[in-house]
């Protein structure tokens, strides 16, 4: 039973931290078709956001409330320049796009390193939520707990704003057909800058959040790319509900398979999984149903 | 116009498929060049000692994962030689540092050290930090016939005569580090690691080790370099309750083990943790509410006590700020130097054969301690320390060997570690 609990629990943890990597993602990658590779390190951005500010206030738990929202324009304003410089002059041409963003991300981890040097700096944990909560028979650490608790309103977020608001809807339009959607008066150039800068602002959020269980380097933001990917590529293009339960499900598989094997095997096992899962099911769990004609 | 439309549909699968492989293709082929210069060596040294000046090579990773920790041995390195030339220099030249970046991958590591010895005609290099590096770069020293000072603590099983190998090796930290555990009481044992050669080494010796003493390992586990997710190791650790966990995570996995670890409830008291990765650099980035009271084995610390050692932490101060800290690696490379320098001062040459004629018996009063190289495996004898993180964020001595411990990288003086051999 405890360890039923307690390997739910490490799914859902490890697929909400998942989830949090990949929501912008999600946004960027799946609805604009951008593959962003800096965006690991708007999440390290997000994580010296989340430093600087503690550095700066002290009390570390008014720091975590002032950095994420810090974290979300920090993060923005990076894609947002991104975006203007450089994306938007690459649109269909993938290729370029993924060679482009992954030289700004080593040039932004050169950044990182010569700013706050090379060796990890310590963003301690607010006193609250230090420890762990006894939950049916497990302890489960309270920054997990958290970072579920911000995932849930991460996502709700984004599913509101992209459901209930005009810019939501222009969105959507030109996700669904950007001729159409020009022609009925959407301005697609101020969508796409709209939507990279929701799109890098959750990553900067996400690394704020990271900061209270991994680590604060230059080399951050990678350990969190291939998965984010991973998620929305199992997801589906282009679905927020897509991304949700592939990085449930991610989680969960990886730490079943922990369980029952080694980390690296286990890390093995979900890459297999995926690996057929894509032959068999090469759009992703769900499709987004578009009136583009391809 | 049809195209306009298909190319709008976004990436597909099969074009992210194509950019990775473009992306692999490219580190393969930077593989491969390696290979090739290897191949074409010519093994006659460059070196050019008519100059007022000598150059050695500094080697550390300056970029990437690894350059958390080998910056520090770098500023070191320097420290080293500006103390070297201060006091008239080796055989009256000056002495000249190349730097290059190893940038945290070994087949860089082997590309530079290549160019130092050929290109810049280097007398020695100093540097290295993963084994892997070490590993890359051992087929180049010998193919070239020069010399490497390796600076840190690795598994063993290897004595190269082109490697001085100043670190400890197995019976100097993890033997030690298992004395200790036993002595005060520890009969069970969780292992944790990164994923590649140390880890796997270090943790086939405590399972041999263990084994003859009575000591039961009740779990085994490693990640990959670099990951961060151990909610469901620490949940495994804590089940089964054993006395005390061997850490070897390597870099920034630490931080996430820690952390994990100290929310879940545990404590130094419940189930010490024994890291031999973690020195003052570290304790910083992991948070010292997170790590105080653990232990972690090496053979200096910053707070050793002896006049040489506060010699070396006033000047390491001096050059690079109060705010820095000097840890074993640092010292062993700093040791590396003089080490290399007394050499050859000893055999009145920079000539490979000449230092490795001279280089037995050679001692150096370090931080640690004096050190004297053996001359029948490279490695040198040393102290061996269990220190204790405190709130200060330093490393404590709490145990130490009486005197140095003669380096015996292949543990011929053990009997239970005779199924351990590894030939290559």
């Amino acid at each position: 039973m405890d360890l039923i609990v307690g390997q739910l629990f490490t799914g859902l943890s490890t697929g909400s931290i998942l989830l949090l990597a990949a929501l912008g993602l999600s946004l960027t990658f799946g609805q604009m078709g951008v593959i962003n590779m800096a965006h690991g390190e708007f999440i390290m951005a997000g994580c010296y956001t989340a430093y600087v500010v503690q550095q700066a206030v002290g009390d570390a738990g008014v720091s975590l409330l002032i950095a994420l929202p810090l974290g979300f324009a920090v993060g923005g304003a990076m894609g947002l320049v991104l975006e203007t410089l450089l994306i938007r002059h690459l649109y269909h041409r993938p290729l370029d796009t993924l060679l482009v963003t992954f030289g700004v991300g080593l040039i932004l981890q050169q950044v990182a390193r010569d700013v706050f040097g090379a060796p990890a700096v310590n963003v301690t944990v607010p006193e609250f939520l230090r420890g762990g909560v006894d939950l049916l028979g497990t302890t489960v650490p309270k920054t997990r707990l958290f970072i579920m608790a911000l995932a849930v309103v991460a996502v709700a977020a984004v599913t509101l704003v992209l459901r209930l608001t005009p810019a939501g809807r222009r969105i959507r339009a030109v996700v669904g057909n950007r001729d159409l959607a020009e022609t009925a008066g959407i301005s697609s150039r101020t969508v796409d800058a709209g939507t990279f800068f929701i799109g890098s602002g959750l990553a900067g959020v996400a690394g704020v959040a990271l900061t209270l269980i991994g680590s604060t380097s230059p080399t951050t933001g990678q350990s969190y790319l291939v998965d984010a990917f991973l998620v929305v590529v199992a997801g589906g293009l282009g679905r927020i509900k897509g991304a949700v339960v592939a990085a449930v499900a991610l989680g969960t598989l990886q730490a079943v398979f922990e369980t029952y094997s080694t980390a690296s095997l286990a890390k093995v096992g979900v890459f297999i999984v995926i690996v057929v899962f894509l032959q068999l099911r090469p759009q992703g769990l769900f499709t987004l149903r578009t009136r583009s004609l391809a | 116009m049809p195209h306009r439309f298909k190319r709008r549909s976004g990436p597909t699968a099969r074009a992210l498929v194509a950019s990775a492989a473009v992306v692999f293709t490219a580190a393969a082929t930077a593989a491969c060049g390696a290979r090739a210069g290897e191949e074409a060596a010519a093994a006659e040294s460059c070196l050019d000692t008519s100059g007022d000046t000598i150059k050695v090579g500094a080697l550390n990773s300056l970029s990437g994962t690894m350059a958390i920790s080998e910056t520090t041995v770098r500023d070191s390195i320097y420290l080293a030689v500006e103390e070297i030339n201060a006091a008239g220099g080796v055989l009256d030249k000056e002495i000249e540092i190349v730097a290059e970046d190893g940038a945290s991958e070994p087949v860089v590591f082997a590309e530079k050290a290549e160019k130092l010895i050929r290109e810049d005609c280097v007398a020695a290099v100093f540097g290295g930090w993963t084994s892997a590096s070490r590993k890359a770069m051992l087929p180049v020293f010998e193919d070239n016939d020069s010399l490497l000072y390796y600076p840190v603590q690795y598994e063993g099983l290897e004595a190269s005569e082109n490697i001085f190998y100043t670190g400890a090796t197995t019976n100097q930290q993890i033997i030690p580090a298992l004395d200790y555990l036993a002595e005060t009481g520890v009969e069970s044992l969780y292992l944790v690691g990164s994923d590649y050669v140390f880890p796997r080494t270090a943790n086939a010796i405590i399972n041999a080790y263990a084994e003859a003493h009575g000591i039961e390992v009740l779990g085994e586990d490693y990640v990959t370099l670099g990951s961060t997710e151990f909610s469901t190791i620490v949940q495994q650790v804590n089940a089964a309750g054993a006395d005390a966990v061997f850490n070897t995570l390597n870099g920034d996995s630490n931080v996430a083990f820690f952390r994990e670890y100290t929310n879940v409830g545990l404590t130094p008291e419940d189930m010490p943790v024994m890291s031999v990765s973690i020195a003052e650099e570290e304790v910083g980035g992991i948070g010292i509410e997170n790590i105080e009271g653990q232990l972690a084995a090496w053979n200096y610390y910053q707070t050793v006590e002896s006049e040489t050692n506060t010699a070396f932490v006033d000047a390491f101060k001096a050059e690079y700020g109060s705010e820095r800290v000097t840890s074993d690696p640092m010292e062993a490379a700093y040791n590396s130097v003089h080490l290399w320098a007394a050499t050859v001062e000893a055999a009145e040459s920079f000539a490979v054969d000449d230092v490795q004629e001279a280089a037995g018996g050679i001692a150096f009063d370090g931080p640690e301690g004096t050190v004297v190289i053996d001359g029948d495996n490279n490695h040198v004898s040393k102290t061996a320390r269990i220190g204790e993180i405190s709130a200060d964020g330093l490393l404590y001595t709490v145990w130490e060997s009486e005197g140095p411990i003669e380096p015996d990288p292949f543990l011929d003086g053990y009997d239970w570690a005779a199924d351990l051999k590894v030939t290559d």
